[in-house]
């Protein structure tokens, strides 16, 4: 173990994929006065965090903790018996040092030699006081000796910013000189800070430890102005003492998506970098960013490069995390023209991100463009900013408030200590916006391809020539028909539906592209990934190319660039780019061809040519490199584009000369999104895929498309579909602009071999090895001989059929196939084990036959046990569960079925995303049960009420999907009915859309807080985390583990779907194999293994699986394709088209009448499994299944020698054990603590047993504060328990709280308690609620206007299905996102409001923020517009949505209603006022609904007519709203 | 995907026939054209299966979702295309195959099957009616000779793959003209054969060398045979007929099945019989075997006026329609009812044969017994036993013995070249190459008797293997259109 506490790479562990997120905050007086109470209260501020940082298996030991001051002068000043110059005149230096006498000494003698060497004085060292036993035991183990030194500054340095500039390149050199010596416990050795102004004091402690540990920080001569506090919350298991933040000028909530890109582009700076300030130090400098430590200090290293080298703090940070520039037309053009200025010079580092900043003077914080993550502040009367991540984490009294606001996406906030003020947002824009005529210099610099003369001559349609090249670029029919095809007629990325059961390229037999090779990655849990189509103003795909400037300059040529609106290029677009006749603006072609006779070796040249000229064409002052294939035929083979699009552009950036030029793909390869993904990804920036345009035109003219499908309109909807698909493959990651993404390599290399990756994609994760570049060119060679066969041959007029999306004969192998399917359905059917036996042996030869990674394995002999003496059938099928499949992705009967199998078997099954109809958690007659006992909680919350959470006995938090993981869903309207929309709480024929993210988890503490509210709401079910496997999943999962899941779920992305886009079906995440490796040594390595089952899915079909997947870590097992197919599914794949001809996934009637599954044959399939798996046991010598969990000795591996491909396949290291001692759970072996005993809700369901065992009315009164979680679920789960979704009759229970509630205040809330708050809320509130009622107003004596003031915070009435909700004031973002029942009333709104929503009613009393109801497809909102200008926030989303007037005589009525509500409940000034000025008011209201919701409100509202004049007696009581 | 919801809209429908009083008056095909309009609704209901079973089924894995899609979009001549890359003569297919495809149809789960044969042979028709098919002459010619032995399916179809390959090819034929089975042994009312003449008019012009009338191994040497060309395929068939030895076999009007049909054939082609005519006219005929030979001996006794046509089978009576025991998607030994038998005659199961009995060496009759079968064994034949008290004497004038073949010919070519045979008497060539270097073994000769789409589908394939022989590798395509 590396001594600092981070671990060397070992199996599949790497170091490279830690994540972190947490809670930040910090405290300011805003006229720079020093006081130590300025201390205590930020370490308050901490304290009242700790729930948002973890701690791993020693929970005394945090992920880290840190705070940052201004430098204490007095009591340095005493420390150093008064040696000390005046402050300004002397920095200090807080170093992290090595323990061991020999290697500090060397350290400290170097500190104090390169202070000398660099012009500096040396002053002397102090220890810093410490308590060592403050600390956990594993964070004692690392402990390193924590020193100080001052710095003297010479009067030759004329100002502070000179003296703090010069300890910057102190440090870098220090940190540099001791990277050099090569210290055992060098990696010890870290300075967190070193200034004139600022210290840092910090480690690998948890908030309340660090006060006690840093004897300083209780010092009352330890004053400051500001400070500066952060709690960790790392997913990566092993923190380490220099990783907990603040770094030295920032702290970060969140996470950098473009991590990879952003360091990559960094490091290509680096040669060119020039600085008039620096001068000769720049090169000091380098490396500028770290390659090692976490997104946030590689953050923290741009941003400080760019204030030293010159930028104010605000400036610099708005060039690293832009606000959303590109779509937003009422942006003033002056601030585009700021922003384009520097996206010309800088991409985007994005992702969520809070970031809190000083520089000792002033501090500030930024949100990223889309509000992803939580800030709010108050501003005292006596002048003090409290900025955190949540409110009420400082007790300030009412009445010396005089403001309480949130930071809003993209917005900037300032103190200034010196100038003794706060700088808003505009303010600071304007500022930056005027220092430099931007606009002038871009409209005299930039060039905009639409404005460059049309060329003289383009590339023509080539009829003759276009078969063999489609050929020698390995088109099949399929890629034409299924995936093209839709692509040009509709704009749209083709959709399939199932898994994918075809082998990764690797094992395929046959000739793959090489973009087969890579995996997408995703975000999941640490980050959100984001919806593109619903969200698509964040989103953005211009960018801009040519040579880039120095970065610490700012000149009118830095922005000498051109602009382009997408990566892709048509024909004449490329040649405009190609003839561009500027004089410092050139292009050269470069082929990419190679003798397909002289294979690896002529492919290996080709390649270093390449590279060459390339090089060659930089010193020619080119700017554009289009590399090019045009011109295949018999004697030059393309070199397949991605290879060679990678090769130039890491080649570039070792040569220092990268971001000179741009590198353009001139490509017959590319035809679909995936191709497009990787090679932007991997660093081009614009594709010409002039061979897809070909066989289009190709297409159209043999009318293959439908009629009116014109060659040019089929050109626009395929750069259309790529459009939107990279988009799509951006936002997974949680990537915003493709100027960020671009470069990125968000992927995931499977069958490469390290030579090649490391050559050719440099920082590409590869773990298995894999083919080198004679097999790369053996494919390409293979296509190449297909197109051009001997002369003597009869030319083939066809391409290959394919068989990659459907079974074809000879095509690729697929493990469900026409043999498979028959064998298992006759063998669960007629009950017939020696059937099955066949079928698993044709199963599992196949997998040996190089379909899957667990092919590759045997096991390893043993000594054999009698079988009888191997436990029972019975046990193992307890092991067993059903896929999440929802009901309205299959249908009722299908449904049910799968349930009985399960429940009879004593297995589990599970809801999926659909709700289930309470019906169900009832026994049958028969003694059957329908129940699933797995109840899944997904992004859309369809069906999530209190209820039904209650009837589980496991919650999953489906964090990814298999097939489509970083993405949402959608049910067509068309499928949803009037079952499915009970079910769901929806309306019948009004489409559903499932968010790609959770919009309650967009951080790992935020899944911790979801965790922990389901286990409110359910204290008797486990709670289980589903994640799809991909690289750094471990990490991910040791993160969860620590969230305090009790389950997780490694998903393989072979896992099917109802509908996913074809490339995510077939590219996006890995085998499940690695992924469930990877955790498994993960959680071990950090002795968190014993805390948690895992669980593992994905084609599982046989025993030999599931005894697999158990020896690589897994005690449960998830089945869906295979039970499904003894249902009588038979791979149709049209599940999305609702055609299912056998009655399983289609909502059809006449469909659903095929249906011919029975209970028996599934429950006959999970027996024989069992019992496959019981012999296996006997064979290899286990009795207990538990027995096998982890147990990698049990298999072998067995070299795939006879492939031809495989060879170079290492799958070792999935069979890796962590040297851990024996006392280390390698299996669950105990309960997670939840935490839960310190809830309120024990008091307050004691206090109201009455009201739960005898419905009597009880009233509760009392305080609350930030740390109460989660209050009212708890209650309202025993409520559910009693009364089900009725619940208690209203107003029964009355809680009235005083103070700032806890995050999720009232969620999952049952019909019958109402909750009152006097004070304010945190974020998601009302998260789920199911009725009752929640009302929130400011305290009586706080005299701020409440209308214009925050009161609760961001994504609130998350997934409600009912309830009422009354909040006076202002909300943050995402109100009532996908509400599908709550009415709720409140005075203004963050951006995206009632996002998603499906049903119920909002109304707001004031300006919403941007995207209102984007993607809402049910329910109404009624919004005052308080400026008239309500329709420009509003997303119309393409005509679907409605803006009205308020008109209706029932909606008048209904709003009246419900604002006099609001007044009841809150004594809202506004309501009141709206409320006395009534009929003038009505007027300026806007009702806000969806066309289908409207048709499908007129229909039901006929039908319903209709039904009452049938009716004999009058209709009773209408049930309205729900 | 042709109509997403096709299979919900329409049923199947059978290709109209003419009328049986029109029909049993000719010698001509008895299926009447069908409109496109009709065809395209039909091949509407072709759902595009994930995984095609038709596809899977074909032996040749004909593209069956891919024509039928093409078919519905009115794009024939792509079908055309889809439907030659796996399938040399598809207008025998369309017309002659048992189409396993249909029954392994997905949408056969539980609705009718895609009418799959119909379309083919509907493209194919059509694509020679607009005049797209035209000889494919090789672009060069290899240098590589080639003989095949045997003119049915399995030769004609490896002569064409040959061909195409750039190799000279010559098909030695023993009878007078080129065929083999295809010409002799199935009845015009089932193959005109102008269609299999148009055919091989279009092979003589790719370059095919046509030898009828020359019996390999006796007309020409075998050592010449071997050393004219650089290979030799054996396709010969199989015809050694499965004989009935009982009682009275020897009287006369007891005949093989391919004896009376090939004379009827010739007779329609305008050949004077130098023997003894076979015919049905006025007799009663009892037809022996319940396979389609026996079928067509039903349509053709008709055709020649019989008085009574019986067709007797030892198995039992084959259920209406699938049960549990042959479950989707194998192939079904359900009932099926051929055009001859629309035609009239008796049919009966689980009749056993025990003597012919005649007067004066003429034959008037057979004993016959109705038999059971029990329960299947180990070895999964079922045990059969005579029903007591069921012996019954069946009036016949004519007996035509359909009982299927044994074995092919060993006598003369295949004993000349020596090569071995497996122990059914089939000749034993492993990937198609014989014992003997360089000669090579396909269809029934190689497997048994078997479907003409496995003919086609062996020819195709030995010519890969003879390709790869003479020329070092091959490209020609595989089952599937695969090229490697």
């Amino acid at each position: 173990m590396d001594l600092r506490g981070l671990p060397a790479p070992d199996g599949l562990y790497d170091p490279l994929q830690e994540h972190d997120a947490c809670g930040v905050g910090f405290v300011v007086d805003i006229k720079g006065r020093r006081s130590h109470s300025i201390v205590e209260q930020a370490l308050e501020i901490l304290v009242n965090l700790e729930h948002r940082g973890a701690s791993g298996c020693d929970p005394e030991t945090g992920d880290g903790a840190g705070i940052m001051l201004q430098i204490p002068h007095a009591l340095l000043q005493r420390a150093l018996d008064g040696r000390l110059p005046e402050p300004g005149w002397y920095g200090i230096g807080h170093v992290f040092l090595p323990r061991g006498l020999a290697e500090r000494g060397i350290a400290e003698a170097l500190i104090e030699r390169v202070i000398e060497e660099e012009g500096l004085s040396f002053l002397g060292w102090r220890d810093v006081p410490v308590d060592s036993s403050a600390l956990g035991w594993k964070s004692r183990e690392v402990e390193p000796v924590i020193r100080q030194f001052l710095v003297g500054r010479p009067s030759s340095l004329a100002d502070e910013e000179a003296f703090e500039r010069k300890l910057y390149i102190v440090r870098k050199v220090m940190s540099q000189a001791i990277e050099r010596r090569k210290l055992r416990e060098g990696s010890f050795f870290y300075i967190c800070s070193l200034s004139s102004r600022t210290v840092v004091y910090k480690g690998l402690l948890l908030a309340r430890q660090i006060a006690g540990y840093y004897r300083d920080l209780a010092d009352p001569e330890v004053v400051t102005a500001l400070a500066l506090v952060h709690q960790r919350f790392s997913t990566n298991t092993f923190p380490t003492w220099p990783l907990a933040h603040p770094y030295r000028m920032l702290a970060h909530n969140g996470e950098i998506n473009t991590l990879r890109g952003n360091r990559n582009w960094m490091h290509a700076r680096q040669a060119r970098l020039t600085s008039p300030i620096f001068g000769e130090d720049v090169r000091k400098l380098i490396p500028l960013v770290s390659e090692t430590a976490s997104d946030s200090a590689t953050l923290d290293n741009a941003l400080e490069l760019l204030v030293r080298g010159g930028r104010s703090l605000p400036h610099a940070m708005l060039m690293l995390i832009p606000e959303a520039w590109g779509n937003n037309p009422t942006m003033d053009p002056d601030r585009r023209a700021f922003y384009e200025y520097h996206a010309c010079m800088m991409e985007p580092w994005d992702g969520p991100a809070a970031v809190a900043f000083t520089d000792g003077r002033s501090i500030g914080a930024v949100l990223d463009r889309n509000g992803l993550r939580p800030a709010r502040y108050l501003v005292t009367k006596d002048d003090l900013v409290v900025m955190a991540s949540e409110s009420g984490v400082l007790s300030i009294s009412d009445d010396n408030i005089r403001l309480k606001w949130r930071l809003q996406p993209g917005r900037i906030f300032l103190v200034d200590t010196v100038e003794g003020r706060i700088i808003e947002d505009d303010e600071i824009k304007d500022r930056l916006v005027a220092r430099k005529p931007y606009r002038r210099w871009l409209a005299a610099n930039k060039i905009d391809l639409r404005d460059l003369p049309e060329p003289t001559s383009v590339h023509e349609f080539d009829r003759e020539t276009l078969l063999e090249r489609q050929k020698a670029f390995g088109y099949t029919l399929e890629d034409l028909q299924i995936i093209m095809a839709p692509m040009a007629a509709d704009g749209e990325e083709p959709v399939g539906s199932m898994g994918n059961d075809s082998p990764l390229a690797v094992l395929s037999e046959r000739p793959q592209l090489l973009y087969n090779y890579f995996k997408q990655l995703f975000a999941q849990v640490t980050n959100p990934p984001i919806d593109s189509i619903r969200e698509e103003l964040v989103m953005s795909l211009t960018h801009y190319i040519g040579a880039n400037g120095s970065l610490l300059d700012e000149t009118p040529s830095n922005c000498r660039q051109l602009r382009l609106e997408s990566a892709i290029l048509t024909n004449a677009e490329l040649e405009k780019l190609r003839h561009i006749e500027e004089s410092d603006f050139q292009a050269r072609t470069l082929p990419i061809f190679f003798d397909p006779s002289t294979g690896a070796a002529g492919l290996e040249t080709a390649l270093t040519h390449l590279c060459r000229s390339a090089s060659r064409a930089l010193e020619d002052g080119v700017s554009v490199i289009v590399l090019s294939d045009r011109g295949v035929n018999r004697q030059r083979a393309p070199v397949p584009a991605l290879l060679a699009v990678s090769a130039v552009h890491h080649h570039l950036i070792r040569e220092g000369s990268r971001t000179n030029v741009a590198i353009v793909v001139e490509s017959g390869e590319p035809r679909e999104v995936m191709h497009f993904a990787l090679l932007v990804g991997y660093g081009a920036s614009a594709v010409n895929p002039y061979l897809a345009f070909e066989t289009l035109t190709a297409m159209v003219r043999d009318s293959h498309l439908p009629e009116g499908v014109t060659v040019e309109k089929a050109h626009r909807g395929f750069v259309k579909a790529i459009d939107k698909g990279l988009l799509k493959t951006m936002s997974k990651m949680g990537i915003s602009t493709l100027q960020s993404y671009r470069g990125a390599q968000i992927f995931e290399a499977i069958g490469i071999h390290e030579e090649v990756v490391e050559r050719y994609f440099t920082g590409t994760p590869s773990r298995i090895s894999g083919v080198k570049l004679d097999v790369i060119a053996g494919e390409a060679v293979a296509r190449h001989s297909f197109a051009y066969p001997p002369a003597e041959i009869a030319e083939n007029l066809h391409l290959d059929p394919g068989g990659w999306y459907q079974w074809r004969r000879g095509g690729e192998f697929h493990e469900i196939n026409p043999d498979t399917i028959p064998t298992l359905q006759q063998a669960a059917r007629t009950n017939d084990y020696a059937l099955f036996k066949e079928f698993a042996d044709l199963a599992n030869r196949q997998s040996e036959e190089l379909a899957t990674l667990r092919g590759l394995f045997r096991f390893a002999d043993g000594e054999p046990v009698p079988l009888d003496e191997v436990e029972p059938v019975e046990a193992i099928v307890r092991r067993f569960t059903t896929g999440a499949m929802s009901l309205g992705s299959i249908s009722r009967e299908a449904h049910e079925t799968l349930a009985i199998a399960m429940n009879r078997l004593g297995g589990r099954s599970n809801t999926g995303e659909g709700g289930e109809d309470p019906v169900r958690y009832r026994r049958d007659p028969s003694g059957d049960s329908r129940r699933s006992s797995i109840k899944q909680v997904a992004s859309a919350r369809f069906g999530v009420t209190t209820e039904y959470l209650v009837n589980a006995d496991e919650l999953q938090i489906k964090m990814a999907q298999g097939a489509k993981p970083g993405e949402g869903g959608q049910l067509p309207g068309h499928k949803v009915d009037r079952y499915i929309a009970k079910v769901r709480h929806s309306t019948p024929g009004v489409t559903l859309i499932s968010p790609p993210p959770h919009h309650d988890i967009y951080s790992i503490e935020d899944l911790a807080q979801l965790i922990f509210d389901l286990k409110n709401v359910n204290p008797r079910a486990r709670i289980s985390v589903k994640l799809v496997s991909e690289i750094g999943v471990g990490t991910v999962a040791a993160g969860v583990a620590k969230a305090h899941a009790d389950h997780i779920l490694i998903s393989g992305y072979e896992g099917g779907t109802g509908a996913s886009p074809l490339s995510s079906i077939k590219h996006a995440g890995i085998p499940w194999e690695l992924g469930l490796s990877e955790t498994q040594q993960v959680l071990v390595k950090n002795d968190l293994r014993g805390r948690c089952v895992i669980q593992t899915d994905g084609q599982l079909k046989t025993g030999r699986d599931v005894v697999i997947a158990g020896i690589l870590g897994a005690e449960e097992f998830g089945f869906s394709t295979a039970p499904l197919v003894t249902l009588g599914c038979i791979m149709m794949r049209v599940c999305h088209k609702n055609t299912c001809p056998v009655g399983i996934a289609t909502q059809d009637s006449v469909l659903r009448e095929r249906f011919a599954g029975r209970p028996e044959y599934v429950v006959n399939y999970f027996r024989f499994v069992a019992q496959e798996v019981r012999e296996i046991m006997a064979r290899i010598g286990v009795r207990k299944f538990e027995d096998l969990v982890g147990r990698t000795e049990l298999l072998d591996t067995v070299q795939a020698v006879q492939h031809w491909k495989a060879r170079g396949v290492d799958v070792s290291v999935l069979l890796h054990r962590p040297q851990v001692p024996d006392t280390v759970a390698v299996r669950c072996v105990q309960p997670q603590d939840h935490g839960l005993d310190e809830a309120i809700d024990y008091h307050l369901i004691d206090a109201c047993r009455k009201a739960l065992d005898a419905g009597e009315a009880v009233e509760i009164e009392g305080p609350i504060r930030n740390c109460n979680r989660t209050v009212g679920t708890m209650l309202s789960g025993e409520v559910a328990m009693r009364y089900g979704n009725q619940g208690l009759p209203p107003d029964t229970i009355r809680i009235r709280f005083t103070g700032s509630a806890g995050q999720s205040f009232g969620a999952f809330l049952a019909n019958g308690v109402s909750l009152t708050l006097i004070g304010d809320a945190n974020d998601y509130l009302g998260k789920g609620i199911s009725g009752g009622r929640i009302a929130v107003l400011p305290p009586p004596d706080c005299d701020f206007a409440a209308h214009a003031s925050i009161i609760a915070g961001n994504t609130l009435l998350y997934g409600a299905t009912g309830g009422e909700v009354y909040l006076r004031g202002v909300v943050g973002e995402r109100f009532a996102v996908r509400n599908s029942g709550a009415m709720a009333v409140v005075e203004g709104t963050g951006d995206h409001g009632c996002e998603y929503m499906t049903g119920g009613v909002v109304v707001v009393l004031g300006k919403t923020g941007r995207n209102f109801a984007g993607g809402m497809s049910g329910g109404i909102a009624f919004v005052w517009d308080e400026d008239g200008r309500f329709d420009t926030r509003l997303n119309r989303g393409s005509g679907a949505i409605l803006l009205e007037p308020l008109a209706e005589p029932a909606d008048i009525d209904l709003v009246y209603q419900l604002i006099e509500n609001h007044f009841t409940h809150t004594g809202s000034t506004r309501a009141r006022e709206i409320l006395l000025d009534w009929p003038c008011q009505i007027p300026r209201f806007r009702k806000v609904w969806s066309t289908e919701f409207r048709r499908m409100q007129a229909e039901i509202a006929a039908e319903q007519a209709a039904a009452a004049e049938r009716a004999a007696v009058p209709a009773g009581a209408a049930q309205a709203g729900a | 995907m042709a109509d997403p919801k096709g299979f919900l809209k329409y049923t199947r429908e059978e290709a109209p026939r003419r009328p049986v009083e029109e029909r049993i008056r000719d010698w001509r095909e008895i299926e009447l054209h069908v409109e496109p309009a009709w065809l395209r609704r039909q091949a509407s209901r072709c759902m595009d299966c994930g995984v095609p079973f038709c596809h899977s089924g074909c032996p040749l894995g004909n593209l069956i979702p891919d024509w039928n899609y093409l078919a519905y979009r009115n794009r024939w001549r792509e079908a055309l295309d889809r439907l030659h890359a796996t399938n040399n003569f598809p207008e025998l297919t369309g017309r002659l195959c048992p189409a396993p495809c249909e029954p392994s149809c997905v949408l056969a789960i539980n609705q009718p099957a895609v009418s799959i044969k119909q379309i083919e042979h509907y493209i194919i028709d059509h694509g020679f009616e607009r005049g797209w098919i035209a000889p494919e002459p090789p672009a060069r010619r290899t240098g590589h000779t080639v003989g095949i032995v045997g003119s049915g399916p399995a030769g004609l179809a490896a002569a064409q793959q040959l061909n195409r390959a750039g190799h000279r090819v010559t098909v030695y034929e023993r009878c007078d003209r080129i065929g083999g089975l295809l010409r002799y042994g199935i009845p015009d009312f089932k193959l005109e054969k102008w269609v299999l003449d148009r055919r091989l008019n279009l092979m003589e012009e790719e370059g095919v060398e046509f030898r009828p009338g020359v019996d390999a191994g006796r007309d020409i040497s075998a050592e010449r045979l071997r050393a004219r060309h650089d290979a030799v395929v054996l396709a010969g068939g199989s015809t050694v007929a499965r004989d009935l030895p009982v009682p009275g076999r020897e009287l006369d009007g007891v005949h093989l099945a391919m004896d009376y049909l090939t004379q009827q054939n010739r007779v329609n082609a305008g050949d004077n019989i130098a023997g003894r005519r076979i015919s049905a006219a006025g007799k009663h005929v009892v037809v022996l075997g319940g396979g389609d030979t026996g079928a067509d001996c039903v349509g053709t006794a008709h055709r020649q006026g019989a008085a009574s046509v019986r067709q007797l089978e030892l198995l039992p009576r084959p259920p209406k329609e699938r049960t549990e025991s042959m479950p989707w998607p194998t192939w079904p030994y359900i009932l099926r009812t051929s055009s001859a038998h629309e035609e009239g005659g008796e049919r009966a199961w689980s009749v056993n044969t025990t003597e012919f009995v005649g007067e004066c060496g003429r034959l008037t009759g057979l004993r016959t017994v109705r038999v059971a079968f029990g329960e299947a064994g180990p070895d999964g034949r079922r045990p059969m036993a005579t029903v007591p008290g069921s012996e019954e004497l069946v009036r016949a004038d004519l007996v035509l013995l359909a009982l299927g073949f044994v074995r092919p010919q060993r006598e003369g070519l295949l004993d000349a070249l020596g090569v071995e045979c497996d122990d059914r008497g089939n000749v034993a060539a492993r990937d198609y190459a014989t014992s003997v270097p360089g000669v090579f073994a396909a269809g029934d000769m190689r497997r048994g008797q078997s479907l003409i789409v496995w003919a086609i589908t062996e020819g195709r394939e030995c010519a890969r293997a003879v390709d790869a022989f003479v020329a070092g590798r091959s490209l020609l395509p595989l089952a599937g259109a695969r090229l490697r």
